[in-house]
């Protein structure tokens, strides 16, 4: 199923319509939701969703037995005068991740949004924005031409932003207005890479262009600013200025689209841009800039997470550390000169996406359980807690497991798929990279749940009484996660088979303790803030031999915090966004 | 092609003499002025490439309701320019010079070497325009060869109102929009306001019927009405609607509504989504307009009027 | 150089302008100037390539001017958008700022 390198599809495949539908029902949740009104929107929402959900699973159903992608002619109109729609396998994956999170998300979202409360406005924006981003991140998924899918990414923009700032304070309107900014930023020099491909070779259609596409003045340029402008959106290290307050600002259920959803939309466009539409214009140099970029937004927002005070934020910034993660698979599905080498490698990065949305999306879920319970979400604040809320710790530690790679989760199977081909290509230090990352995950989500499982001398009191079916939700949730290696992948990503066979061997115990221990003493060492066993009689004497090692953790961490705030300056972060393009337009153009 | 005549490139060296007063400029009042004179003029270079399409939406939204928008946003926020003033230092305007140069540079280079013969879809366009029996062709792309990119745009306009309302404060919700303008009844703004509507709705239509062979169609239509509306609104003539009425709501998804439904009847019925039956073609591509002028002048009217503010009861 | 290269070029400095206005002049509302600044001269651009694709007895390629008037009204709800953000902001904070300085405290959640 990839790549596509040409394939005749100038005819609509005989289930293509499903695509349409994909994008035209939730378009019409929006439309109609808007006319009903207050009273009517959740309802309007839960009419909508069991259908797309249908819909999707279809799409999904149906792509193996079609023999290459799906593809829809809109007006019958073939390209490059029309525009196409398209589904291959990676459409497929993405387009179930985000169904099962957003399913998820608007049963947790149930309680909190309902519109018969005296405040409507927000269940109001709420649910026409969660149709909307679906039909948004669908026509993203399945969107054959570079337009449609610039027009997609402002209809992903406009519905994100308003989520930020739902609760209408200060500090999330500022948020909400430098995401807006940034963003837009980002898509206007998307469209005048596009505007440039356009004059060179007379379509945007993606299949066209990637059979008439060559290194070129015109095809490096549009591909130096389209990259840049869409690393801005996906906010990947150093242009992450917009995404920690704007992701710990927003309600829970909000954060859990954003973080989620939201960011993957603009990476799957990079990946339809250097995977289908400019094979061979991105060679080592660069692969290995994109790589070397997501190295440091590990390293920074892991560092940065575990010095956060409030469990919302350190979530944020968990997600700047696994957005990193992300492009590590550029340099192993790639080879020297640009092109697919290793389809492992690219399903690793696809499923490390669809891993992160469930088990990111479950997180938030459940820190938004805990902050309703206990009305705050300070992670020293925590003691007790796991006694008080079960169901929610149990949730965030499940898609914290999941997360940090542990079998038999969908980012375990990521991370061996890609491991196996940096061992195969000889990039050992991509090996070291994601194996810590591992380590990194593993150590904010062992601080957390350290503080969640302490006991607690004084009594925990609930100021809001805990949701049986939002804690399930989020559980759910958290397993899909855990659980993603398990699914048969073959008809979607070229997985092999065997990968999943070693469930109980002993390397299980090995990938689960690694990361554990590792993660244990990076969080003492990282994590400014007294941990739980800081008073028991046994650390005292520990305490001697750690001291020395924390202190200089602790200063590097410090430096990290000034670094990041400089760096998240909009000055400094859109010289930055320049400095990119600038530096992948040369390394492309020294590269051909 | 020919050799650039002096007049382009004295229009060019204006626009971005214009250009440049906007940016470095200190007050921002005067740079909104600056961008307003400049989007008119860049309508005139629109009309030069000879788009003039492009130069009437261009000099009605870019330039004049853009230009509504700004210098409104600039006089509320007048006294904020004075607190907002920590301008950032030499060495980070220098650089954001010289990275702007190498932009620039780079984008003037890829210009330069564009191929000669370009690449066109215009044959295609015009050879395809039996299709739809309309012979402008910017409105056969939008409206036809093109049509989900317009009728997801169109939802954008949707979600840029929703984002704007969600903005309300929670008292005044369903409220309406903007604060209530006072004129003098017998003013200058209040007779403008009586005067120009009934001939600017009748100059927005016309460009829509025109927009079917001539350079026009439903947005350039759309945002002569939705001035018209802003005018008799700030002449103190006519109050923003609640934005909870339901007959508001309505209009305001009429034109994505009508297109989704035609779309889907397509799909049913027809060849496929958005396509249209020959010989229908016409009077549906038609409707879509008539609706999508509707929605598109309430929808840049309530932009224009920001979030509300006033509770709907009073 | 025919009129077509000049407004290219016009576009490219306005790109270039509109870059540097966007990272250097510190209120929002600049910034959102200087976007729009931008955002014409990437239109500027789609119409210079539309002008050298003319054929057919058009003097512009009909799908950029097409793929323009779309980026125009997308530029324009997003104008719109972030200047009803800024406003609110301004209303809720008692400035108008982007830069991460601690902001006035808000007791109440819905700024009025």
């Amino acid at each position: 199923m990839l790549p596509p390198a040409t394939v005749p599809d100038a005819v609509t495949t005989s289930c293509g319509f499903l695509l349409v539908l994909s994008i035209a029902v939730p378009v019409a949740g929006v439309l109609l939701a808007f006319v009903l009104g207050d009273r009517w929107v959740r309802l309007v929402a839960f009419t909508i969703i069991p259908i797309v959900l249908a819909i999707v699973a279809a799409t999904v159903l149906v792509l193996p037995q079609s023999k290459g992608p799906l593809v829809y002619l809109l007006g019958a109109w073939t390209p490059p005068l029309g525009v196409a729609l398209r589904a291959d396998g990676l459409s497929a994956v993405m387009l179930a991740a985000t169904a099962v999170v957003i399913s998820a998300v608007s049963v947790f979202a149930v309680a909190d949004f309902r519109p018969t409360a005296a405040e409507p406005r927000a269940p109001f924006a709420f649910w026409i924005l969660l149709l909307a981003i679906w039909g948004a991140l669908n026509t993203i998924f399945v969107g054959g031409d570079l337009f449609t899918l610039y027009v997609a990414l402002e209809l992903l923009t406009f519905a994100a932003v308003p989520l930020v700032s739902l609760d209408g304070r200060p500090e999330t309107l500022q948020a909400a207005l430098r995401y807006l900014l940034f963003a837009l930023l980002g898509s206007v020099l998307y469209l005048l890479g596009a505007a440039l491909l356009y004059g060179r070779y007379g379509t945007l259609d993606i299949v066209l262009l990637s059979s008439r596409i060559g290194a070129e003045p015109a095809s490096l340029v549009a591909a130096a600013l389209m990259t840049s402008g869409l690393l801005a959106k996906t906010a990947l290290f150093p242009l992450h200025l917009w995404l920690p307050p704007a992701h710990a600002g927003a309600p829970a259920a909000a954060s859990a689209i954003l973080s989620g959803l939201v960011v993957k939309g603009s990476f799957f466009i990079i990946v339809r841009l250097w995977f289908q539409v400019m094979p061979g214009l991105l060679g080592f140099a660069a692969t290995q800039l994109l790589a070397a970029l997501g190295a440091a937004a590990i390293v920074f927002g892991s560092v940065l997470a575990l010095r956060q005070e409030r469990l919302k934020l350190l979530i944020a910034y968990s997600t700047l550390a696994q957005i990193g993660y992300l492009f590590l698979m550029f340099p192993l599905a790639l080879d020297a000169s640009g092109y697919l080498e290793s389809g492992e490698a690219l399903a690793g990065g696809l499923l490390q996406a669809a891993s992160h949305a469930t088990a990111k999306a479950a997180m938030f879920m459940a820190a938004g359980s805990i902050y309703a319970g206990l009305g705050h979400d300070r992670i020293t604040g925590l003691h007790g807690v796991a006694r008080v809320l079960p169901l929610s710790v149990l949730a965030f530690a499940v898609a914290g497991i999941a997360l940090m790679g542990v079998q038999p989760s969908g980012a375990s199977l990521a991370k061996d798929l890609l491991l196996q081909v940096a061992t195969e290509t000889g990039q050992w230090w991509w090996a070291v990279v994601l194996q810590a990352g591992g380590i990194f995950t593993a150590a904010y989500v062992v601080l957390v749940l350290a503080h969640a499982l302490a006991s607690s001398d004084k009594s925990v009191t609930l100021i809001g009484p805990a949701s049986r079916p939002r804690d399930i939700a989020a559980l759910i949730l958290a397993l899909c996660s855990l659980l993603l290696g398990l699914v048969p992948w073959e008809p979607f990503l070229p997985v092999p088979y065997d990968s999943t066979s070693s469930l109980f061997g002993p390397g299980t115990l090995f990938k689960l303790l690694l990361p554990v221990l590792g993660g244990v003493v990076l969080a003492i060492l990282l994590s400014p803030w007294p941990h739980p066993l800081a008073s028991s009689a046994r650390w005292k004497v520990a305490t001697r031999v750690l001291d020395p090692f924390r202190r200089i953790s602790l200063a590097f961490g410090s430096l990290v915090e000034r670094g990041n705030s400089v760096l998240c300056e909009w000055p400094a972060a859109s010289i930055s966004l320049l400095v990119l393009a600038l530096l992948f337009g040369a390394l492309m153009l020294v590269a051909t | 092609m020919s050799i650039a005549t002096v007049f382009e490139i004295v229009l060019a060296a204006v626009v971005l003499g214009l250009g440049i007063w906007t940016i470095v400029v200190r007050e921002t009042f005067s740079a909104t002025v600056g961008f307003v004179a400049y989007g008119l003029l860049v309508a005139l270079i629109w009309v030069r490439l000879d788009a003039v399409d492009v130069a009437l939406t261009e000099a009605a939204i870019g330039g004049g309701l853009g230009g509504v928008l700004l210098l409104g946003a600039a006089a509320r926020l007048r006294d904020a320019d004075v607190m907002a003033a920590e301008t950032p230092g030499k060495v980070v305007r220098a650089s954001a010079a010289a990275l702007s140069v190498l932009t620039t540079a780079a984008l003037a280079g890829a210009v330069l070497l564009l191929p000669d013969p370009a690449p066109t879809l215009a044959p295609a366009a015009v050879a395809n325009a039996w299709a739809t029996g309309l012979s402008n062709s910017v409105t056969n792309v939008l409206m036809a060869f093109r049509a989900m990119d317009t009728m997801l745009e169109k939802v954008v306009l949707l979600l840029a109102i929703i984002g704007v309302w969600s903005l309300a404060p929670d008292s005044a919700w369903g409220g309406r929009p903007g604060p209530r303008h006072q004129a003098d009844p017998d003013g200058v703004l209040a007779f403008l306001a009586r005067l120009l509507p009934p001939v600017g709705i009748v100059v927005g239509i016309y460009i829509l019927w025109t927009g079917a062979d001539h350079p026009g169609g439903a947005f350039q239509g759309g945002a002569i009405l939705a001035s018209m509306w802003l005018l008799t609104i700030i002449a103190g003539l006519a109050d923003t609607p609640p934005v909870s009425r339901r007959w508001l709501r309505f209009i305001l998804v009429a034109g994505p509504c009508l297109f989704l439904v035609v779309g889907l009847v397509g799909l049913l019925f027809g060849a496929a989504f958005l396509s249209y039956p020959p010989a229908l073609a016409k009077p549906l591509i038609l409707g879509i307009e008539v609706a999508m002028i509707l929605t598109i002048a309430a929808t840049l009217g309530l932009l224009l009027a920001g979030a509300p503010e006033r509770s709907a009861k009073p | 150089m025919s009129g077509t290269t000049v407004f290219g070029l016009c576009a490219a400095a306005a790109v270039g302008l509109g870059l540097y206005g966007l990272i250097t002049n510190p209120q929002p509302l600049r910034k959102i100037i200087a976007f729009n600044l931008l955002g014409s001269g990437v239109f500027l651009l789609f119409g210079v390539v539309g002008r050298r694709g003319a054929a057919a007895g058009l003097g512009n390629d009909p799908v950029p001017q097409a793929l323009v008037i779309t980026g125009v009204v997308v530029a324009f709800s997003a104008t719109a958008l972030a200047i009803a953000l800024l406003l609110r902001l301004f209303k809720a904070a008692g400035s108008a700022t982007l830069s991460s300085a601690p902001m006035r405290a808000d007791p109440d959640p819905s700024g009025d």
